[in-house]
């Protein structure tokens, strides 16, 4: 666990304090618990009505599954080039989100980065319900959803065949699963301690019976802290090649195929960079609504944030360079199919979205290189925004512009959404939103015991010389 | 600073013998204090020392003579697990003969697909590599608790009246009741010396 | 079928029984037990024992679902095996013939347990050898169109068969002076004979002939040039110069394959022997025609027009004296006349100049008069018998609505045919109806004219019903029913014997009569069927002319029939130039409006047709709907786009239709397809399209000149399978491949290097399909015309959904060979090539690769299997396809298929359910049937040529060969080994089993320049 990492005064005059005011452990403990134990009729009026919204939204969306599933891809807009459109895009999409959480729990924690704390947990969250999100799509894309469960390898007996492990589908199904079960382990491992904290102060038998449950009998004995520890550095050394991989694996879907502006070596590095991308936007656009509204000023700081943007700013360059090698490669390549759909990808029938995309992706996000505009909340909220539509537009542009202009101009199309498409995709932004606010609401959103840990550290209340661990 | 109690005294109210006794609990209010603490009763010769607190505390292990976790050896051989299952389930499944097996869906059934080999390492990685870290996940997670005898309803230690702080805000150091040295009184003297508030003989 | 889109599933079909006694109530079932059950017949009606109830059973399935199972009470002989050892599940073959618009392809129908599932041409038939066209293909579709006529009508109302006999019975015809008859183009010689009885008992009666596309041009042609009743018989195989007057002879001029078959015979350039033999083809017409699309070269006219270069041409021949060539010197027209004057004279005898039914009788008797003034031997004449009292054509209906609307018409019999609908506008024909007392409608459908005449009765189709047809150059077939009459229809024969009371009613015996009479050795009067079994063959053997009799229904060519010898005439040029010199000339200026049969409907029979209505238009590629086809320049000017609404006025005539831009149409002219806008259809064809013959009159009957065009503001949606626009060229791509065969001669590498494929390397050590039979196809670009026939026959075969116009709109359409056509050259003057594309049966498969669950694997013949059963609908094979040549089932398409239109399914393929996606399989049920075969017949080896596919079966250029590249020997190995073979985005690396020939052209050099 990083946080008996000392703070060097020197630093500690340069960073402002993570948890400012210095409070005390009881403080943070109180200041994260009430929000979970608040009695219902106490939590603002605001977020029951969000809540109500975004619920209805969740049924619309099980309204246009089920429709679909009874009618037919053909309620969607895809069709012959199209085979794949928002369907596949909203996937991606939602698995690029997926990669923020498990990013700063798993990577930023095996870098020490102590800001992590106040942020990790709800971006875990975050993660585990975009996960789900995306996990929609492959399922029920399908032509006979009812099948789906084909995808993996359980014996069957009608057939008597097994899975083709040379599809890259087959690696998206391994990748994408494995990703939510470490996801949801991991989170969860987080977890515990601070259950146990909130079934030492539950009130009421009820409330003691589910998290004494959920706490699995967590004491915080020194014998349970080792194992921890121990178990919680392995997740997170997993999750880090974990996380790396599964949008490498999403993007050999694209870059195993034939199709020109498909068939790209680029993309596994490319997609992962555009993952952490629009996952940091979105755990910003999240943050700064919680903080908002649950007042959270004091741990979630202005540091914290500006951090983020550091981040999207680098991985918003690393995007628009990959958009370059991709132009670049293709005039270079002298392949003529190459060339065409690239020129057509900016020019063609598709244009609006490709210059969408560059904008919201590469031009807006070079704001950041300015102090005063990565530390202004309402820019940071925009930016977070206009930065996760310029992703959806990336994966559509990928997918779109490549198929409807491939070889045969014979067979050449176009895509038009019907509302089923629409409504399916904002029923899924419904589904995450309700998981996240219930999230918000019922469980602690700041690791607690994290946050302690980083409080001991800036009072110093470590023994001297215990202070060069690690 | 509460009255020294007399352990007798206590005994004799409660008509409890030491065999009762689960061990002697005192408590801190900094993780400084309480390393400090543990070092100093582990000097005394106590080997049965164990601490509860909100958030790990660094060096209480060395302090109180607790080894390194074994967990990562557990878990590396699931992982090895993990590659060999994926291999051998794609080797299997592509590139053996159909059995009398597939009538039970579980023969292998080896099929020419887009004129590439039945079985190949260079299509094996993605599985293998997400299998490998499946395994390993479950093992890390499982593992820790069965380390831990997690999940458990009761633990004598809950007695102690401030054991539901330790999850708050206060650190615990105890002494076990099954330590060689341990004698109630003495032992509470001992933690008392070393600083501990609140040090009570707790029952299990 | 093209059902599905529309959603309104009206119940129709037969009436089936909801319950066993509602059963036993029916009257069909009472004439049914009695005619299945005579012994039982009453313990089955009666009563409620368990037998009686298990008899019910069996019978309510002979007379519901599957009618089709009744066999004919007459004897049929299956060309191969006799009904008495039929196998349940296997397929027989009969031969007939089909006749449409009067032309006649010989047939071999596919049976399955009695159902009528394939029609295939019978190659010993001249008119077919072996090919047929894609509307005779989708002929079959017809017979099982739910909405098919019924019942008999009267005013509308439904009534039966006795009714209306009583009814023909009380008419009194006298001698016929108010008796009319009115049927389209007859091609039937029992009909003849009984035609001519009739008209001999009723001595004033008249008999008119009329189709929307007559083609008795060339008669009257031959009346001027020859003054004689003959009828040209062309043959192009004999013709290395081909001049094409407006001629879409590879297109609707022919409804038989005969033509294609001998104008590709000298474009199949397999040696170096065959180069000499390539002919020339130069096309002069209007809209763009895939006669236009295979020429060499091609002339834009406005078809007023053409009369004009027909006449100078002849006298640039110096055919035509005293007449001064038209020839303002440098103009693409001139230059053009030049150089086909110099072409034609060079090739002399092996020259020919065709024109079309659609220009008038003198550019016939000028095309007659130059073919003979340069002795070609392509075309030839031969007397057409003529029947006194029988005319036909437009003026001859018009002369007889003059005499209905005078009243002069008390009876008037419509045999087929719905003039109501195709009659041009001017004539008002309904309205003339209606002054008839006595109009007696046999049709097919409930359609417009059934809806205006008194009575209306069901026609049995062809393959329900006996008839005979013989081909122009008098080759006759004797048509057998496979299965009796689903919704109970009778032939023309029948109600014309019906109206002339003679004994004789019903078909079987009007047409065996009719040959048993002709035959040596016939007793007339011979009307009993026989026995099978041992009676059957003393009687054969009895009777020679039984003998023939059968053998020629067996064979589908009347024993003794041969082609009539041609007559000699000579052309006379002074008539000619007479009647040159009286013929009115072209209108100048104004828009122009040319009406030419629809491609896909023909002249609207074919408008409730599914398969037709979704098969692309072979050059603009519309599909379901025609348009007011414009060139680009007269688009411009008129300032008009694709989908604007306009309205075409010319005299009291004004018809609403949608534009769209076709290049290489002529300027000023507008084409309409005819066949479309039907208003008393079936659900598929029910206001489709424009109805062109609201434009039409008999003055201006395919060329309307001088007429008003004006926008009305509103649009229409054309929905064609190719993206219009950048789609229409090639970018330069290297797909479809052609050379001219000068320059091919010089550099057999020229196809090769017209792409650059880099050394290919796997990185997996290669599978090597070295053994047994390795399936593979090559399909020569340089035969092909793009007639459609390969798509509706693999349609018809593979059980192909259709989809509906909203559905192809959506680019969902399924068709598993697809005709893909490109622009080639500028957008005024360009030219197109049509490429068909079916799966490439890709070796390194990139669909197999990326599906999931391994729904899409690889067979050890190198066949590209699709496993329907395991599919889970990723759409993944699809995406990944270079060629885009799988299509995914977005919705359950078979979900409006009632059950009689489900018996045209062919039982040897599945029926794809939603979800999964499917393609060309190489027809692998015709893989293993004749493997079957194969193997029951001592395992034999399978013989090169054995097994076509269904595309190739019907093409009729021969461009399709299918068969075992691991055998040296077969010719599709043999096709592969030439030098223009090549494999579509072969860098690719995939390795396609389906490969090309390109196109060896044949331009003339002058022109080029």
């Amino acid at each position: 666990m990083s946080v008996a990492v000392p703070q060097d005064p020197q630093l500690l005059e340069v960073n402002p304090p993570l948890v400012p005011g210095h409070p005390d452990y009881h403080d943070v403990t109180e200041q994260i618990s009430t929000i979970v134990e608040g009695d219902v009729r106490t939590t603002p009026m605001k977020y029951w009505i969000t809540l109500a919204c975004t619920s209805s939204i969740v049924v619309l969306l099980g309204g246009m599954l089920t429709y679909l599933a009874l009618t037919g891809i053909g309620v969607w807009g895809n069709n012959r080039p199209v085979g794949w459109a928002w369907d596949i895009t909203n996937f991606v999409f939602w698995i690029g989100i997926g990669h923020a959480g498990t990013l700063i729990s798993a990577i930023l924690f095996l870098f020490r980065q102590k800001w992590r704390t106040s942020i990790n947990r709800s971006a875990e969250a975050m993660t585990l319900f975009a996960v789900m999100c995306a996990a929609i799509f492959p399922v029920f894309h399908t032509g006979r959803p009812w099948r789906a469960y084909w995808l993996f390898p359980v014996p069957n007996t009608d057939l008597g065949m097994w899975q083709n492990f040379r599809s890259p589908l087959i690696w998206d199904v391994f990748a994408v699963n494995t990703y939510l079960t470490v996801s949801i382990l991991f989170w969860f491992t987080g977890l515990v301690p601070d259950l146990a904290t909130l079934r030492d102060r539950a009130v009421g038998k009820v409330r003691q019976y589910i998290f004494a449950a959920l706490s699995m009998g967590w004491r915080g004995s020194a014998r349970h802290w080792r194992h921890y520890e121990a178990a919680y550095l392995i997740l997170a050394g997993i999750s880090t090649p974990l996380v790396l991989s599964v949008h490498s694996v999403v993007s050999f879907d694209f870059a195993t195929s034939v199709i020109p502006g498909w068939h790209t070596t680029i993309f596994p590095p490319y997609f992962v960079a555009g993952a952490i991308f629009s996952g940091f936007a979105c755990v910003m656009t999240l943050l700064l609504i919680a903080r908002w509204t649950l007042n959270l000023q004091d741990l979630i700081t202005m540091k914290h944030l500006e951090n983020m943007n550091k981040i999207i700013l680098a991985t918003g360059t690393i995007v628009g360079y990959a958009y370059a090698m991709e132009f670049f490669i293709a005039w270079y390549s002298g392949n003529m199919y190459e060339r065409f759909t690239f020129w057509n990808r900016a020019f063609g029938p598709y244009w609006w979205a490709a210059w969408s995309m560059y904008t919201c992706n590469v031009f807006i996000p070079q704001l950041y290189w300015f102090k005063k505009l990565r530390t202004n909340l309402w820019v940071m909220f925009i930016i977070s925004i206009t930065t996760n539509i310029g992703m959806w537009f990336e994966r559509f542009v990928i997918i779109a512009t490549s198929l409807t202009r491939d070889f045969l101009p014979t067979s050449w199309g176009y895509f038009h959404p019907t509302y089923v498409d629409i409504c399916t995709f904002i029923g899924t932004v419904g589904l995450f939103l309700t998981l996240f606010l219930l999230f918000a609401r019922f469980l602690p959103m700041i690791a607690i015991s994290e946050v302690k840990g980083v409080v001991a550290v800036e009072k110093g209340s470590f023994p001297k010389e215990r202070q060069e661990v690690h | 600073m509460p009255a020294p109690l007399d352990l007798e005294q206590i005994k004799d109210k409660l008509g409890i013998g030491a065999d009762k006794v689960y061990a002697v609990m005192g408590e801190f209010s900094e993780p400084s204090e309480l390393v400090e603490a543990g070092k100093k009763i582990r000097a005394m010769g106590y080997t049965k020392i164990d601490a509860m607190s909100p958030f790990p505390v660094h060096g209480i292990d060395d302090a109180i003579g607790i080894r390194r976790s074994r967990l990562g050896w557990i878990v590396v051989c699931f992982s090895l697990t993990g590659t060999a299952t994926a291999i051998f389930l794609q080797w299997y499944t592509g590139a053996t003969p159909l059995t009398s097996l597939v009538k039970y869906g579980l023969s292998g059934y080896p099929l020419v697909i887009g004129g590439k080999p039945l079985f190949d390492f260079s299509f094996s990685i993605p599985v293998a590599f997400e299998l490998t870290v499946l395994f390993t996940a479950f093992a890390t997670f499982l593992g820790m608790w069965a380390l831990n005898g997690l999940p458990r309803l009761y633990h004598p230690s809950m007695n102690y009246k401030n054991a539901h702080r330790a999850s708050d805000d206060r650190f615990l150091l105890m002494v076990e009741a099954d330590d060689p040295l341990f004698e109630p009184k003495k032992t509470a003297d001992h933690l008392r010396s070393v600083g501990a508030q609140e040090v009570e003989v707790v029952e299990g | 079928m093209s059902l599905v889109s529309i959603k309104t599933a009206a119940p129709t079909g037969p009436k089936y029984w909801r319950s066993l006694d509602e059963l036993a109530k029916t009257p069909q079932f009472r004439e049914f037990v009695e005619q299945e059950f005579p012994a039982h017949a009453d313990e089955m009606l009666e009563g409620n024992s368990r037998r009686t109830v298990l008899k019910l059973m069996a019978a309510s399935f002979g007379l519901a679902g599957l009618a089709a199972c009744r066999r004919p009470v007459e004897h049929i002989y299956p060309t191969a095996k006799g009904w008495d050892n039929y196998v349940p599940g296997e397929k027989l073959t009969y031969a007939t013939a089909v006749s449409l618009a009067g032309q006649v392809t010989g047939l071999l129908v596919e049976t399955h347990d009695g159902r009528p599932t394939k029609i295939e041409g019978n190659p010993d038939h001249p008119f077919s050898q072996g090919a047929a066209t894609a509307l005779v293909q989708a002929s079959l579709l017809n017979l099982y169109d739910p909405d098919r006529s019924k019942s008999v009508l009267e005013a509308g109302k439904e009534t039966s068969w006795s009714a209306f006999e009583a009814t023909v019975k009380s008419l009194s015809l006298g001698d016929g002076s108010g008796l009319r008859f009115l049927s389209e183009t007859v091609a039937s010689p029992s009909l003849f004979a009984l035609r001519a009885d009739v008209l001999k008992k009723f001595p004033k009666a008249k008999w008119v002939e009329y189709e929307a596309f007559q083609r008795n041009a060339g008669r009257a042609g031959a009346m001027i040039a020859f003054n004689e009743a003959v009828s040209p018989q062309t043959d192009f195989s004999k013709a290395k110069v081909i001049v094409a007057l407006d001629s879409d002879f590879l297109g609707q001029d022919w409804q038989t394959p005969l033509p294609t078959k001998q104008f590709s015979s000298r474009r199949h350039m397999d040696s170096e022997e065959d180069f000499d033999k390539i002919n020339r083809l130069y096309s002069v017409e209007s809209q763009f025609s895939i006669t236009g699309a295979n020429a060499d070269h091609r002339l834009r006219l406005r078809g007023s027009e053409i009369k004009q270069f027909a006449a100078d041409l002849a006298a640039a021949l110096g055919a035509l004296p005293g007449l001064n060539v038209l020839n303002n010197g440098t103009d693409r027209r001139s230059k053009f006349l030049a150089a086909i004057v110099k072409d034609l004279k060079a090739a002399g005898k092996d020259s020919l100049v065709i024109t079309s039914p659609r220009q008038p009788a003198i550019v016939h008797a000028l095309a007659f008069l130059i073919n003979q003034s340069l002795g070609s031997t392509a075309m030839e004449f031969a007397k057409s018998g003529t029947q006194e009292r029988v005319e036909a054509g437009v003026d001859a209906l018009k002369a007889l609505v003059g005499e209905m609307n005078a009243g002069q018409v008390s009876t008037l019999v419509m045999l087929g045919g719905n003039p109501v609908y195709t009659a041009p506008a001017d004539l008002a024909f309904a309205s003339a109806l209606a002054k008839v007392a006595a109009s007696l409608h046999l049709g097919p459908d409930e359609d417009e004219t059934a809806a205006s005449a008194k009575w209306h009765v069901p026609e049995a189709h062809y393959l329900e019903s006996w008839g005979d047809a013989v081909t122009s150059t008098g080759v006759a077939t004797i048509q057998q029913p496979m299965i009796d009459p689903i919704f109970g229809g009778r032939t023309a024969a029948e109600i014309l014997a019906l109206v002339s009371g003679s004994p004789t009613t019903k078909a079987h015996d009007i047409v065996k009569n009719y040959w048993m009479s002709t035959f040596p050795g016939s007793h007339p009067g011979e009307t009993k069927s026989v026995a099978s079994g041992k009676d059957a063959v003393k009687e054969i053997t009895a009777n020679p002319a039984e003998q023939a009799w059968r053998k020629s229904v067996h064979d589908g060519i009347v024993s003794g029939t041969k082609p009539q010898e041609t007559a000699k005439v000579t052309a006379d040029a002074k008539r000619i130039a007479a009647a040159w010199a009286t013929e009115p000339k072209a209108a100048e200026g104004g828009i122009e409006v040319a009406f030419v049969p629809s491609a896909s409907v023909f002249d609207g029979r074919f408008a409730n047709n599914g398969w037709m209505q979704e098969a692309p238009d072979p050059i603009n590629k519309v599909v379901w709907g025609n348009a007011a086809l414009i060139s680009p320049a007269t688009a411009k000017a008129k300032n008009l786009s694709d989908g604007d609404v306009v309205t075409l006025t010319r005299g009291g005539l004004k018809m609403e239709v949608s534009v769209l831009t076709q290049p290489g149409q002529a300027d000023n002219a507008i084409t309409i397809a005819l066949g479309y806008g039907r208003e008393r259809c079936g659900r598929a064809g029910k206001d489709v399209g424009f109805n062109a013959n609201l434009l039409r009159s008999s003055d201006a009957f395919w060329y309307a000149p001088n007429v008003e065009i004006a926008t009305t503001g509103k649009t229409y949606t054309h929905v064609t399978t190719q993206e219009r626009g950048l789609a229409d060229g090639m970018n330069n791509r290297p797909l479809y491949r052609e050379v001219d065969i000068a320059e091919y001669k010089k550099n057999p590498k020229a196809i090769e290097e017209q792409s650059e494929v880099p050394p290919l390397h796997s990185i997996y050590t290669e599978l090597n399909y070295d053994k047994g039979y390795q399936w593979g196809m090559a399909i020569d670009l340089g035969s092909c015309t793009g007639c459609n026939a390969c798509v509706v026959a693999c349609v018809a075969e593979n059980n192909t959904p259709v989809v509906g116009k909203d559905q192809v709109a959506r680019g969902r359409e399924m068709h598993w060979i697809r005709m893909d056509r490109y622009y080639v050259g500028s957008e005024d003057e360009p030219r197109a090539v049509e490429q068909p594309l079916p799966c490439m049966q890709c070796e390194n498969a990139p669909c197999e690769n990326v599906c999931p669950v391994a729904a899409t694997t690889h067979t050890p013949e190198g066949l590209n299997d699709m496993v329907y059963n395991r599919c889970v609908g990723t759409r993944y094979c699809a995406n990944n396809c270079p060629f885009k040549v799988r299509h995914f089932n977005f919705l359950n398409f078979h979900k409006g298929d009632s059950d009689i239109l489900s018996m045209v399914h062919n039982p040897d393929v599945t029926v794809r359910m939603r979800g999964v996606m499917e393609k060309c399989t190489y027809c692998v049920q015709r893989i293993q049937e004749t493997r079957i075969a194969a193997k029951a017949d001592g395992r034999r080896e399978i013989k090169d040529g054995e097994i076509k596919t269904a595309c190739q079966q019907t093409c009729p250029a021969d461009a399709i060969v299918f068969g075992n590249i691991n055998d040296p020997q077969s010719k599709v190995s043999k096709l592969k080994k030439q030098e223009r073979n090549y494999a579509m985005l072969a860098e690719l690396d995939i390795r396609p089993r389906t490969t090309y020939l390109a196109r060896l052209r044949n331009p003339n050099p002058e022109l080029e320049a």
